[in-house]
């Protein structure tokens, strides 16, 4: 058995543009994955958008340095992450054709293992 | 050495390779040491079947030494068990009998989707397949698609690591996912066959190297599952474009386009071949491009002369090729037929009509059969700009002269006469 996580990237604009109706949907078809996906889901969250994030870097001089916003500057931004524990990558694929993100898509990385 | 002996193993290299190397990655569970064993059990054939005669089977005889050797290596030295093993298959984990040797049939297609998973670039899928399934050499992969050894090197280490690390599985995909993954090994063979009939660069038109594996590999993947419309179709495409290669290059090394080849210098017994594996492949459901693709060259393979060419069969079979395959190439070969079946006005249309797709912006045989069909309309000026154009858009030697023949055989250009048609004759076209 091998950890994936699957890291779900959205348009935020279109989450910024979408009804209560799109919320709605969302919330009931990731309830439907959580569902259906119980044996192998090991954890999941959904986050705010990037605007809300804050990151934290140092400059050349190894201050810190805090500012507004994403780490990366995308139009697809994290939205939300599954940890999930399959046999191997085509199982782990399969789950995530199952992830709903009707703005983006997803992607699965593996977890790494220290022995 | 017994040269029969070194052309055994040569051929044992060619036929066996796979097969080999697909039995010993199920001992080692790992590319790389299976990789290294099979190299050795080649170097050991030619010794051993110099002394002792070519086996009966050479495929079964180099398995075993292979597999030996990899268990030897296994017991000697524990840190050669790497600590992210290949994914076996549950239910075939076991060892499978081996009386002879001889590793279960399917070795061959699990080893063959491994390669061509669609989590690996496709330029990594096309790397992987050359070395593993065809045991070329890093230096060879990287001849084929002209990078250096290096940059080769690493994209299959990478590609290699990427295997054990997201754990792509050594398995034949369930049958819900066959279809999509059969697809991207034929895309991968496909690719290699269109690298190899038009090489992109360099000083030869056809790399017979990256031919011949992909006729290779499209017969193994018939003799694999056996069946299948779009390999039978794509095996169908191959053999019928092959048997019209030797044709493609006259004696004095120009490129001859199909309209001026000799059609006697076609393999004949190859197009019979590939005409009936063409009937097979229309019979199944769905029609896939690469029986479509397949159906065309038939059309072009059993026509006496271009001329005498069914263009208007042609024609409907590319309107059926662009509902399954809608690309823009498969347009521009449309268009050309159109040109053919109905005037080269409307043809020209048709192509001008694609000249605004930008997917067809570097695309070199767009302002070739513009520039074509602008000569034949007499519009010579115009002909000679899109013939320019085209030249600027190939980097193959031969593609490029025979642009530069063409531009030539439109006569000079008033305004600017180039240096090399100086003492020349009139144009002198025999087509028109």
């Amino acid at each position: 058995m091998a950890k994936y996580l699957i890291l779900i990237y959205e348009d935020e604009a279109s989450w910024a543009n979408a009804g209560p109706e799109d919320y709605e949907r969302a919330m009931k078809e990731h309830t439907a994955f959580g569902e259906n996906n119980r044996d192998v889901l090991r954890g999941g969250e959904a986050l705010h958008p990037g605007s809300m994030g804050t990151s934290v870097r140092k400059d050349a001089s190894g201050d810190f340095v805090v500012t507004d916003g994403a780490f990366f500057e995308t139009k697809e931004g994290l939205g939300g992450y599954y940890l999930i524990e399959v046999d191997d990558l085509d199982q782990a694929i399969a789950v995530a054709k199952q992830v709903p993100a009707p703005y983006g898509g997803v992607e699965v990385r593996p977890v790494m293992v220290f022995s | 050495m017994n040269p029969a002996v070194a052309d055994a193993v040569a051929d044992a290299h060619r036929r066996e390779w796979a097969f080999v190397l697909a039995a010993t990655v199920r001992v080692t569970r790992d590319l790389d040491l299976a990789e290294e064993c099979v190299q050795d059990a080649y170097a050991k054939a030619l010794a051993t079947w110099d002394e002792r005669g070519i086996p009966a089977s050479p495929g079964a005889w180099l398995t075993t030494v292979a597999k030996n050797r990899a268990l030897d290596l296994l017991r000697r030295d524990a840190t050669m068990r790497r600590s992210l093993p290949l994914l076996l298959d549950e239910q075939t984990t076991p060892e499978p009998p081996e009386p002879d040797g001889s590793p279960v049939e399917d070795d061959r297609l699990r080893l063959i989707f491994t390669c061509c998973h669609p989590a690996l670039s496709e330029q990594a899928q096309v790397a992987l397949t050359l070395r593993l399934l065809c045991g070329l050499t890093t230096a060879e992969v990287a001849h084929a698609f002209l990078v250096s050894e290096t940059t080769m090197a690493a994209r299959i280490t990478r590609a290699k690591k990427k295997i054990a690390t997201a754990r792509i599985p050594y398995r034949v995909p369930p049958a819900e996912d066959l279809p999509a993954r059969i697809d991207a090994v034929l895309t991968v063979v496909h690719l290699l066959f269109t690298t190899g009939h038009t090489a992109p660069a360099g000083d030869t038109l056809v790399r017979h190297d990256l031919l011949d594996r992909s006729l290779d590999l499209v017969r193994m993947l018939r003799a694999l599952l056996p069946g299948n419309g779009d390999v039978t179709g794509l095996l169908a495409l191959i053999v019928l474009t092959h048997a019209r290669s030797a044709a493609r290059v006259a004696g004095d090394g120009r490129m001859l386009l199909l309209a001026d080849q000799d059609r006697t210098r076609w393999d004949h017994a190859a197009i019979d071949e590939g005409v009936a594996l063409v009937r097979e492949s229309l019979q199944s459901r769905p029609i896939g491009r690469y029986a479509i693709m397949a159906a065309i060259a038939a059309l072009h393979a059993e026509a006496p002369s271009w001329e005498e060419t069914d263009w208007h069969e042609v024609v409907c079979l590319y309107d059926l090729l662009l509902r399954v395959w809608p690309s823009p190439v498969v347009a521009l070969n449309r268009a050309v037929a159109v040109g053919f079946a109905d005037g080269f006005a409307y043809g020209l249309k048709e192509l001008d009509d694609l000249a605004a797709d930008p997917r067809l912006a570097g695309y070199p045989y767009l302002p070739a059969a513009r520039a074509d069909f602008l000569h034949r309309l007499g519009r010579t000026a115009e002909s000679r700009t899109a013939y320019e154009q085209a030249l600027t858009l190939t980097d193959n030697t031969l593609e490029k002269t025979f642009l530069t023949t063409r531009l030539n055989d439109l006569g000079p250009d008033q305004n600017h006469p180039p240096a090399n048609l100086r003492g020349r004759g009139p144009t002198r076209r025999n087509r028109d």
